[in-house]
């Protein structure tokens, strides 16, 4: 345990060095407090379009940071010729899979907590008042959806050849799993056969972080917080589709030639 | 040494012609534009015409905010919801809806569609009436759908509408009836003599200014803007009782309504009756507005 936590601390170290997370931050301010500094029929009380507005460059910002952040670890291992050493020392390759992940989903779930801090601030200066709770729940199941999501892209990481192609098919995917992902299977009901049943099959196969997604107007409307059991069973779903997909980038990491 | 002379001279001649042709172009360019009825509005410089379909859009996420985000999408069976209900709620537009708008999500689908739905809105509300919390209090929160509404009127300043639905709810519930007034003046620069505007602008200065005089101007403004919309369409056909002449009874019936019971409250009985006569023509409850005129009769007697 200690050698992965060693090995996501240099991950950690290694990310709050780039800029990715700070531009992205920083952009989101802005374009919040640009788009809250509206005058809407002189009326200071308007804020739910800035939440929506908030919200949504908080799950655009930190699926970029989980995406582009998870493809390059294991390729830019190879890539500076430090993979090798880093094995040569007592450090198995499922350790090392592992480390990379959690420092990358310890990475998101900082910055989760500076994005939601401030979008906290934001509604709370308009609404004049908190609803923490509300607020923890959408941040711990983003912060699961983003675990789904790094731990695909490490194993996109160990099949595609590029950072760059892994990083765009993540994207896609993701994308049409928050777009589409709750409507597949009526999609597919329109669908002739056999295609029907492979569209019907992967609504059922695939990790649905498109509930977290939704889960958004929640917290925009300012709707009441949500049984805790439902909570932790999402968290649940959403862990177990990170062990799978952990699971499966450490079998293929273990079969992998380095050189 | 010539030939660079003979270049510079060059390049200021040149310079000076493309001066003077932009100085010859841009007013007739400017002429064409506003022979073309071309506004400065940014939105439709940008997107031309097809900035109608993000000003539906914008309006359909303000009704979407109205209900607190417990919204129909393309998937969803939306036969409850043709009509926004922000607008319906008004008064002021033809309703297309049916079905029951409290389960266009019908039965859950499978376990996953049954679980994911404790994680959006999942019961129908309304702002005005408290929204989620059903806290009657707050029914000022329904000015969180001004926003969309606003960006509705900037793409398409055309749609009476948005105006309409905008005035509504700021002068009843957010009791804000400078701001509607400022917003129908703004509609009718941009559709002049509209009738509908006309109306509502009346209704602010009855109902909230209480200045008698100036409403009962403005709604016999909108009356002879109302005869003059439509020339060579004969009253009969604009008059008769379907869903396409809707827009045009209603507006017609609420003027002379309104103006029968302005110049009732003023005394004037006599011209509140020819009102209400006119009014009849175009209401589809023609009994209860005789019921009205054998009222002020009867007062009268």
């Amino acid at each position: 345990m200690n050698k992965t936590l060693a090995v996501a601390g240099v991950v950690i170290k290694e990310l709050y060095r780039r800029k990715d997370f700070y531009v992205l931050f920083i952009l989101t301010i802005m374009i919040c407090l640009v788009m809250g500094s509206m005058n809407v029929f002189n009326d200071r009380e308007i804020i739910r379009y800035v939440k929506e507005i908030c919200l949504l460059l908080i799950w655009v910002s930190s699926l970029i940071i989980a995406i582009t952040t998870t493809a390059r670890q294991i390729p830019a291992e190879k890539e500076q010729r430090t993979l090798l050493p880093l094995l040569a020392k007592p450090l198995s390759r499922t350790q090392l899979v592992v480390g990379k992940f959690l420092g990358c989903w310890i990475v998101c779930g900082l910055a989760l907590i500076c994005f939601y801090t401030f979008f906290g601030f934001l509604a709370a200066s308009r609404e004049h008042q908190w609803h923490l709770l509300n607020y923890l729940q959408a941040a711990f199941l983003h912060w699961m959806a983003l675990g789904v999501v790094i731990a695909f892209a490490l194993l996109g990481s160990l099949v595609f050849a590029a950072p760059s192609s892994n990083a765009t098919i993540c994207f896609s995917i993701v994308a049409a799993i928050l777009c589409i992902g709750r409507y597949l299977d009526k999609f597919a009901l329109s669908l002739p056969e056999p295609i029907r049943s492979i569209v019907y099959s992967i609504y059922f196969a695939m990790p649905h972080v498109e509930i977290p997604f939704d889960m958004r107007k929640l917290i925009i409307h300012d709707w009441p917080i949500i049984d805790w059991r439902y909570v932790w069973l999402l968290g649940l779903y959403l862990l177990a589709y990170i062990a799978f997909f952990l699971v499966g980038a450490c079998l293929i990491f273990r079969r992998k030639a380095l050189n | 040494m010539n030939t660079s002379r003979t270049l510079w001279l060059l390049f200021i001649a040149l310079f000076v012609l493309c001066f003077g042709l932009g100085a010859v172009v841009q007013p007739r360019f400017q002429q064409i534009e506003n022979d073309n009825g071309q506004s400065d509005n940014f939105f439709i410089l940008l997107f031309g015409d097809s900035s109608r379909l993000f000003a539906n859009a914008a309006f359909i996420k303000a009704d979407a905010y109205y209900h607190s985000g417990y919204y129909p999408t393309i998937f969803d069976n939306n036969q409850a919801f043709k009509t926004p209900h922000m607008a319906e709620d008004t008064g002021a537009v033809a309703s297309h809806n049916s079905g029951e708008e409290t389960a266009f999500m019908g039965k859950p689908r499978n376990w996953i569609d049954a679980f994911a739905r404790h994680f959006i809105p999942n019961r129908h509300t309304h702002l005005n009436e408290g929204g989620p919390t059903d806290d009657l209090s707050t029914s000022s929160e329904v000015r969180e759908i001004l926003p969309w509404l606003d960006l509705a009127t900037e793409m398409n300043p055309q749609d009476i509408r948005t105006y309409l639905v905008i005035s509504f709810w700021l002068r009843t519930s957010l009791n804000q009836a400078s701001e509607a007034e400022h917003v129908l003046r703004g509609g009718l620069r941009s559709n002049p003599g509209n009738p509908q505007l006309l109306f509502e602008l009346g209704r602010i200065y009855f109902d909230n200014y209480h200045d008698t005089a100036q409403a009962r101007k403005i709604w016999e403004a909108g009356v002879l803007s109302w005869e003059n919309e439509k020339p060579g369409v004969p009253w009969s056909d604009r008059l008769k009782y379907n869903n396409a002449t809707f827009d045009d009874r209603f507006v017609f019936e609420q003027l002379e309504v309104h103006l029968a019971q302005l110049e009732g409250s003023l005394g004037n009985t006599e011209a509140a009756i020819v009102h209400l006569q006119r009014a009849k023509l175009a209401s589809p409850k023609p009994d209860d507005i005789q019921k009205m005129i054998d009222e002020l009769k009867y007062k009268r007697l």
